[in-house]
């Protein structure tokens, strides 16, 4: 029934949205169809290779700091070419060290794993799933990306001053931040920084308000809510995590560019920096920590919630099973959601917040376990008695799990403010983020951008590199994070460039020449990824069949190469969910077919 | 030349790896799709139970490897509660660890594609909803329990004899200093402090008030270690001059940090010696030392600080050698000052530093 094409219906399914038959033939320039573009298909590539971009900076950056970490003593002449003075004698410089972290920090977890993830899957998916030409309001969406694009010009810019780029941890704490004495990083490039982060603010408000009106207001006919996939209600509750919680880093910024350029003391008082006596007084340091913190972990949600619904959906399709507790999936992820916004504190149970008060945080901080533990729980029992299909995407998804898990678990020991105190700020923390929230979110992407990539480019990525990319980067992750929990429980402070100084921290050398190692091969990969991407966008093998996947959803509706507007004549109706797989000995049942006279009910 | 070497070597890899990838493309094409996806599918499944049990084994040689290098035994009173607390998570997220992880792997072994079997249509079941949710809710209860318990012991207030040091982070250094004597029972008072009275030059690089007596036998300490009484609790007042840091004390498993404007405290009671760490490490370079861990500015990975563990004797003894800074700052005030020309010499220098 999707292959009818009624060319010429007149009935548009319920609002007035413009449609191919009218627009087709109006003359598209390269100009409109690939830049300044309004279709959220090509808005959503744009995320994706703005994305893919930056996380070959931000990961290059990441190499370059693991190789002062493995080889303290070692001089690398090439560095000395590439980074003039930041490496003089081919050592990199402390100054330089703290701003590759900076920057690495701050460009994984917002360009890449926040504009390019949930940038890219809302964008692509929210139309194409719930059954819409378009975004409610396709400008303010092409904004959204121009202000996510300036926004990277204004921090790309930072890395080529004179002083450098932003240095004092992607956290931007002050008053390190906020003092030009503090620091080569804390002049400009900290100006730049709190620009670049409040344009891409508005970049994320703009998309954010955009995907959850499109979400309430634009749904097909029969697409009630909860026959959503879950991809769509993760993306919606990203999106809502998102509008709530980024202007509180707005005003944070905002406050922070204040003191340091008019002379206010928000976050600044008592200050004898290098002889020099600051005026500033009454102010609170911590302050700027809790309006941080009160994006930074809903942060960690935006990041990760868009990877969990896709995992769901493509462990679904993959093995030929409904989603497992779908109520229950969706009940913990609006669970997720309210207590994101209740566990900021966590992050600072060691500045001397209310003990009182830390222990409230902490019981809200383990409490989020219990929704993860029922959407692991939920993954397995999907798989369990499956037909799994070990596509690449499939690989990724588990690799997901498995890494969610990994990671997750060590959150209770984090969360948990006596433990918390041991391990603050050392290496354990490190091991634990990158596991939970970076590696775990990029796997989550890989699966998307492998599943997705043939609706995105009506071509395959070449599969052999896609398994090849990830055994290595499974293998890899868990080589890198899984010993560095070591270096925390030892006690090892991160962002400690150098420890042969220190005579508690100093028992990992070989260790660290390890990580080091596997990171640049694990690195090397990627690029290896990249280029599979971009070659197979151009010369990968034609998708032939609408519906690769033999998936439900309505994307797989639409013509292999959908124009601007998805769908060919009428936007099809819905009349079931989306996880109809495996029912009454149907392989799958795609969710615009109605329901049959004999079918039987879940 | 190596790193060209090096770099041509992945280069060439690579575009092997790339030739390889694109001809069995082609292959699968040509021997037909179906059946060459099937032929993946199995060795993706094999691969998959492969990591499970290689990477069990992973995890216990790491563990082998490494145990012997973290944590040693507590030194103090609170790191003993927060090792417990740490070795009760561990036991039970190991557990689950164990259980999900080859759940996954085998699960993915197990049902991998095969022409004989059909996926089970199982959407949901609200017993086992409420069993993993009742399940995981009961093991945090425990782990919270346990947890605001002993946080709660670790950060009440000090004991009244407590002793008490003031450490003051700066980039990137750490100062420290005494009470004195004064004060009913001879606990010692700080004098009041104000930051702008901050003059390293004419030794008062704490901004202290030289106008309030408490602070006419407080002793300042800098470039030396910070000495205390072995099983004698210690309350640490903390505070920072230009941003943050954190006093980190891996040994005694303690931290908090110091905030420009805003002071903290900690207290904790060491229960072991340096001199008997010494001993028992078999190290005799071992020294308990305080590391920032709040990200500080360029400095940051060097900024460390030595604490010494010692008998009451010894503390006396070592307490006995310092002179107050009010005296060293205000010499004419000094009783002493007259004869002890050389002693001001060597303070001044030591301030220097």
């Amino acid at each position: 029934m999707s292959e009818v094409t009624n060319m010429h219906s007149g009935a548009m399914a319920g609002h007035a949205v413009h449609h191919e038959d009218h627009h087709g033939h109006h003359k598209e320039t390269f100009v409109s169809k690939y830049i300044f573009s309004m279709d959220h298909k090509t808005i959503a590539k744009q995320f994706l290779v703005t994305g893919i971009i930056w996380a070959i900076i931000g990961g290059l950056f990441s190499v370059l700091f693991r190789l002062q970490l493995g080889y303290p003593d070692q001089s690398f002449p090439i560095l000395e070419t590439m980074f003039g003075h930041w490496a003089a004698g081919g050592q990199i410089k402390p100054e330089f060290y703290y701003a590759l972290i900076t920057m690495h920090g701050t460009v994984l977890v917002f360009f890449v794993l926040t504009a390019g993830l949930s940038g890219t899957f809302a964008n692509l998916l929210i139309p194409l799933q719930i059954g819409a030409r378009d975004m409610a309001s396709p400008f303010l969406n092409m904004l959204s990306y121009w202000f996510f694009f300036m926004a990277s010009v204004v921090m790309l810019s930072s890395i080529f001053i004179q002083t450098g780029p932003a240095s004092g941890g992607w956290t931007m704490y002050p008053p390190l931040s906020a003092l030009r004495q503090a620091g080569d990083g804390s002049k400009l490039g900290s100006d730049l920084w709190l620009v670049g982060m409040a344009l891409f603010i508005i970049s994320q408000l703009l998309a954010g308000l955009n995907y959850i009106s499109t979400i309430l207001n634009m749904r097909t006919k029969g697409m009630s809510m909860t026959r959503m996939p879950l991809t769509v209600w993760a993306l919606f509750f990203t999106a809502v995590l998102g509008v709530l919680s980024f202007p509180v880093l707005l005003s944070g910024a905002i406050l922070l560019l204040f003191d340091r350029n008019i002379g206010t003391s928000f976050f600044l008082s008592d200050i004898v920096i290098n002889g020099e006596i600051l005026p500033n007084e009454g102010g609170s340091a911590i302050l700027y920590q809790h309006l941080f913190w009160f994006l930074g972990h809903p942060e960690v949600y935006i990041i990760l919630l868009p990877a969990m619904g896709m995992v769901s959906e493509i462990l679904s399709v993959n093995s030929r099973k409904p989603i497992f507790g779908y109520m229950a999936m969706l009940g913990s992820l609006f669970a997720i959601c309210i207590l994101a916004f209740l566990v900021w504190a966590h992050h600072m149970f060691v500045t001397g917040l209310n003990p009182f008060l830390g222990s409230v945080f902490v019981l809200l901080t383990l409490l989020i376990a219990v929704p993860s533990a029922i959407k692991v729980f939920n993954w397995l029992t999907t798989l369990w008695r499956g037909n799994i299909r070990f596509t690449p995407a499939t690989l990724f998804a588990i690799g997901f799990v498995s890494l969610f898990i990994s990671g997750g678990l060590t959150g209770i020991f984090v969360g948990n403010s006596t433990i918390d105190i041991h391990l603050h700020d050392t290496m354990f923390v490190v091991a634990h983020f990158h596991i939970v929230m970076g590696v775990a979110s990029f796997f989550g992407m890989f699966a998307g951008v492998y599943h997705w990539f043939p609706k995105m480019f009506g071509r395959y990525l070449n599969s052999t590199l896609g398994y090849m990319h990830f055994w290595v980067t499974m293998i890899g992750s868990y080589l890198i994070f899984w010993p560095m929990h070591y270096q925390g429980l030892a006690g090892i402070p991160r962002r400690y460039l150098d420890k042969s100084g220190w005579t508690s921290f100093n028992g990992f050398p070989e260790l660290d020449k390890m990580i080091t190692i596997v990171s640049i091969i694990v690195f090397a990969v990627q690029l290896m990824f990249v280029f599979n991407f971009f070659y197979s966008i151009f010369k990968g093998r034609k998708v032939t069949t609408k519906n690769p996947w033999g998936a439900n959803t309505l994307e797989w509706t639409t013509p292999i190469r959908p124009g601007h507007g998805n769908w060919e004549g009428e936007i099809p109706e819905v009349h079931r969910w989306a996880y109809d797989y495996g029912k009454d000995g149907r392989e799958f049942i795609p969710q615009d077919e109605p329901i049959g006279e004999n079918e039987s009910k879940h | 030349m190596q790193t060209f070497f090096i770099i041509a070597i992945l280069g060439l890899g690579f575009l092997i790896t790339f030739q390889i990838a694109k001809a069995s493309e082609y292959v699968a094409v040509l021997r037909g799709e179906e059946k060459a996806r099937k032929q993946t599918n199995k060795v993706n499944a094999f691969m998959l139970l492969a990591f499970l049990i290689l990477g069990l084994i992973g995890v216990w040689y790491c563990n082998e490897e490494l145990k012997g290098k973290i944590l040693g035994k507590p030194a103090s009173d609170h790191g003993v509660l927060i090792d417990r607390m740490l070795y009760i998570t561990i036991i039970i997220t190991f557990i689950v660890f164990l259980i999900t992880q080859i759940a996954l792997f085998w699960f993915s072994f197990k049902y991998q594609e095969s022409d004989k079997r059909k996926a089970y249509y199982y959407p949901h079941n609200n017993k086992l909803e409420v069993i993993w949710t009742v399940i995981p809710a009961i093991a945090l209860t425990v782990l919270v329990g346990f947890g605001i318990f002993y946080w709660f012991k670790i950060t009440g207030n000090a004991p009244k004899d407590a002793m008490q040091v003031e450490v003051t982070g700066s980039q990137f250094k750490w100062e420290f200093r005494y009470p004195g004597k004064d004060g009913p029972g001879g606990q010692g008072i700080f004098g009041k402090r104000y930051f702008k009275n901050t003059n390293e030059a004419k030794g008062n690089p704490l901004g202290q008030l030289w106008d309030d007596p408490a602070n006419h036998d407080d002793i300042y300490i800098s470039g030396d270690a910070m000495h205390l009484v072995v099983n004698k609790p210690v309350k640490l007042v903390i505070g920072a001059k230009d941003v943050i840091h954190d006093v980190g004390l891996a040994h005694f498993r303690m931290k908090m940090d110091a905030v420009p404007g805003t002071p903290t405290t900690m207290w904790f009671t060491p229960t072991i010696t340096t001199k008997q760490m010494i001993k028992d490490s078999g190290n005799p370079d071992f020294v308990y030392e305080i590391s920032c861990d709040q990200m500080c500015g360029k400095g940051h990975w060097s900024m460390r600080g030595t604490i010494i563990v010692e008998t009451q004797e010894e503390f006396d003894a070592w307490m006995a050698t310092k002179k107050p800074q009010y005296l060293v700052a205000n010499p004419d005030k000094d009783p002493n000052a007259a004869k002890t020309d050389s002693v001001k010499t060597v303070a001044v220098v030591a301030n220097d530093k």
